[in-house]
Formats: C-alpha cells, sequence, structure tokens
C-alpha cells in the first residue's frame, strides 16, 4: 500500500525561505537550497515550494532556486505560488518542478485547471486552496488568505476535481500558524466530497498531531512548515513515531 | 554514455540531473547516430501510451530503439517509457506497443475488487514498497521494503516471466520487468530518493 505523506513546505521569497503566522509577520528562516537538502536528509516524502515574490526580480531567484534545488534532490517536488496561465506551469515544470499547485489563478481564472490537466495529466495539477469559516460556512479566501472571495470551499473543491486537478492541498486559516492540530472538521469535509488525494495544511504543532491527522483515512499527506523549519519536530523522528503507531510510512 | 530518448514526451529535467548526480555522462537526443554510439538507452515517458507510440513512429526511433534493444544494448524503459515496451495497451482504445517484452498494459482499475475500487485512489500516486520476486542486474542494490515514486493508472499484466519486482495496490503492481538486455520500473527513480539513484547506478552498470 502506498504510504501517507509527510511533507514541509517552503515559502521563497526573494530567493529566502520565510514563514509568517497567519499570512502575516514575514520572517527570514534560510537558505531554501539548504533546507531542500536537510528534509531530502531527514525522510521528506516530497517538498512544496511556494513563491511569495512579489517582484520579477524575485521570481529569477525563485527559478534559480528550484532549478538549484532540482538538480540535487531527487523527490517529488510541487512548485505554487503566481501560476495563472499554462505558460507558468511550462515555467516551472522546465526548471525541475512535477507539480503544479494553483490557488489564486484559477480563482480567476477557473479554466486554469482544465488547460494545464489536458496539457500536463492531472497529476500534475494540485489545486491548493485557502478555507476560512465565515458564518459556519468554510469558504475560499484569496490574496493569501485576506480577501473572502464567498466561494463555497467544498464545492470549490468538487469543481477542481472534475476539470482535472489530481490533488488538492487544503490550508486551513483557522488553524494556521496557532500549532494547536489539524483542522479535522473542515478535511473530512473535504474528504468526503472528493477523490483525489487530500494534503492536509495548517496546525500543525506536535507529532501527534499528524498521528491524529492520519486516523482519518480520507488523508493522504500532512503538510507543515514552521515546526519543521525550527527542528522542533523532525522528520525522521515523526515517522518512526507515526510508523509505531500503526501509520504507514516511507522510512 | 547514456542516451536519454527525446521524442517529446514528458520532463527530463529530474532524469538528466539524476544521472549527472551519479557522474554519468548523459544525453537527451533524438539521433540515431548518437543512440547507435550510446552505452545505455533510457526510453522515459510521461502522458498517453497513444501519443508516445505515435512520436516515437512519426520520428522513426520506434525502430531505431528496437533494433537497438535487439542488439543487445542495454535499455531501461521508466513509467510509459516502460509501458511501451510491452505488446499492446488499453489504455484508450488497443494499441500496439514496442513488443520487447510479452505482456499487456491494462487499467489498474478494472482489476480491483469492488471494495478496493471504493477504496483506492486511482491514479496509483505515491510511494510504494517494491517486493523484489526475482534478482536482477538491475536491483542488485535494491531491497525488498525499499520504497520508490509511482504516478500512473495502467500497470503492465500478464507479464510473469519477466516480472522482478512488484508493489500491492489491492493487486500486485508491476513494479519492474526485466527480459535480458530490455528493462523497465514503473516507477519513476528519478523521484524515489537514493533507492532510485541506486537503481540508475545498477543500470549504468549493466554490460559495462
Amino acid at each position: 500500500m502506498i504510504s501517507k505523506r509527510i511533507i514541509p513546505c517552503l515559502d521563497v521569497r526573494d530567493g529566502r525561505v520565510v514563514k509568517g503566522k497567519n499570512f502575516e509577520g514575514i520572517q527570514d528562516v534560510s537558505d531554501p537550497v539548504e533546507l531542500a537538502r536537510y528534509y531530502n536528509e531527514t525522510g521528506a516524502d516530497e517538498l512544496v515550494f511556494y513563491d511569495i515574490t512579489a517582484s520579477v526580480e524575485g521570481r529569477g531567484l525563485f527559478t534559480d532556486v528550484l532549478r538549484r534545488v532540482a538538480s540535487q534532490i531527487f523527490i517529488p517536488l510541487t512548485v505554487g505560488g503566481g501560476i495563472n496561465t499554462v505558460e507558468d506551469f511550462d515555467r516551472v515544470l522546465k526548471c525541475g518542478a512535477d507539480k503544479v499547485s494553483v490557488n489564486s489563478g484559477a480563482i480567476r481564472n477557473p479554466d486554469l485547471i482544465g488547460q494545464a490537466a489536458r496539457k500536463y495529466g492531472n497529476q500534475c495539477v494540485v489545486l491548493s486552496m485557502d478555507v476560512k469559516r465565515v458564518d459556519g460556512m468554510f469558504r475560499i479566501f484569496a490574496k493569501g488568505g485576506r480577501e473572502d472571495t464567498g466561494i463555497d470551499a467544498i464545492e470549490w473543491a468538487k469543481r477542481g476535481e472534475a476539470s482535472g486537478a489530481g490533488e488538492l492541498v487544503v490550508n486551513s486559516i483557522d488553524t494556521d500558524g496557532v500549532k494547536g492540530g489539524f483542522d479535522l472538521e473542515m478535511l473530512d469535509a473535504m474528504a468526503a466530497a472528493v477523490q483525489i488525494p487530500i494534503i492536509a495544511s495548517g496546525g500543525a504543532g506536535k507529532r501527534e498531531d499528524f498521528a491524529e491527522l492520519f486516523c482519518h483515512s480520507g488523508v493522504d499527506a500532512g503538510l507543515a512548515a514552521s515546526i519543521f523549519h525550527y527542528k522542533e519536530v523532525v522528520i525522521t523522528d515523526l515517522k518512526r513515531y507515526l510508523r509505531e503507531q500503526g501509520v504507514e510510512m516511507r522510512l | 554514455m547514456i542516451a536519454v530518448i527525446d521524442y517529446g514526451v514528458g520532463n527530463l529535467f529530474s532524469l538528466v540531473s539524476s544521472l549527472r548526480y551519479l557522474g554519468l555522462d548523459a544525453e537527451v537526443t533524438g539521433d540515431a547516430e548518437k543512440i547507435g554510439a550510446a552505452d545505455r538507452i533510457i526510453l522515459p515517458g510521461v502522458g498517453a501510451f497513444a501519443d508516445a507510440m505515435a512520436k516515437l513512429r512519426q520520428t522513426g526511433l520506434d525502430e531505431v530503439v528496437t533494433g537497438q534493444a535487439e542488439a543487445g544494448k542495454p535499455l531501461l524503459g521508466i513509467c510509459l517509457g516502460m509501458q511501451v515496451l510491452f505488446d499492446t495497451s488499453l489504455e484508450y482504445g488497443e494499441h500496439r506497443g514496442l513488443g520487447l517484452i510479452p505482456g499487456r498494459v491494462a487499467p489498474i482499475l478494472d482489476d480491483l475488487s469492488p471494495a478496493d475500487r471504493a477504496a483506492l485512489k486511482i491514479p496509483h500516486m505515491g510511494w510504494n514498497r517494491l517486493e523484489i520476486v526475482r534478482d536482477c542486474p538491475l536491483l542488485r542494490y535494491s531491497r525488498t521494503g525499499d520504497y520508490v515514486y509511482y504516478v500512473h493508472s495502467y500497470y503492465a499484466r500478464d507479464c510473469a516471466d519477466s516480472v522482478a519486482a512488484v508493489s500491492e495496490y489491492g493487486i500486485p503492481i508491476t513494479g519492474a520487468v526485466v527480459r535480458g538486455n530490455v528493462m523497465g520500473t514503473q516507477f519513476h527513480p528519478e523521484k524515489s530518493g537514493e533507492t532510485g539513484l541506486r537503481i540508475l547506478k545498477a543500470f549504468s552498470e549493466i554490460g559495462g
């Protein structure tokens, strides 16, 4: 059987890995290539790189970082941030990405998912969504979590799957950065709505949070950033612990 | 030199990077002369079977690859590049492959039990455990229990004589095949971390 996956996420701005809390207060963490190498050595199953650069220079630095990582680290790489067109898919795939994650680009142009899936295959298209509760509903937020789009998150996930997304990254704004555990209620609702793999994001603070996450069988992977970056949780230890708890893990 | 066949299918960045990382001389090429001069051939591939075969035929590379393989040159097909080594595929109709390994390519879904059909996601995507069922040079540095990375919805079947390793996904999924100098992996060694690098290294030593 396939293993559950542990995925560190690297937010890259101007060639550096950074981390904020609840999408705010961005801090510099480290060099992306060094950090990627560390994650590869400690058993990460996959890496996600988000380009959170605003400038053209930053974008150039990002593709340079991606190329350097992809030429040294041979596990699946997903790239997101600033993906608005099929040409953007092309740009990062040529630099070594295996999968491309779309978020705001798909909100602005929902056809992007289908266009990219037809060209590169469903397995290449990851739909990433930032979800927050509003009046008891799960809503899609845009602009790094600042803007309520009014879109129902469950409907959006179903639509994404139908259009050709091969995987979902579901990030809970409500639990992000709080380190109180994943948003299990929301993840269960997502898992009940779609068949494609679900990567849970937002809220991991300790290894027990992952054990609890994988008790929810609809979830395929757990994604986190700061707890891995700051070595609060070391992936090798986490995976050993999860295997002891009966979760299938690649060790 | 390892010739990585360029026929306009898929992204070769990681494969070439991993070969170079191992210190191997690799060249992406669709040139028959260069392929003829190479010590080994890798046939990559991502996408649909029929498209891949059409592109191989259009470029005449189907005959180049088949000819080289029949002359005894080590050939490794990866993912869709492994699937085209077989006789036929049932991906969107029935299509003829290169016929270098007896067997056929069929949808995973059709062979799953009703319970697994509901429980297992298709594509079979992620890290799965290898079970080695035959000793072969390609897997000389690998062990049962190693994890490799798969992304596919179709798999090779009716090829018991050439299966070297399988991974369990409701049914035994053909993971690696070997028939003399013709080899293939359904998984992506170039995405399978250290385990994958060891398999590429083993391939680079075959017949050398």
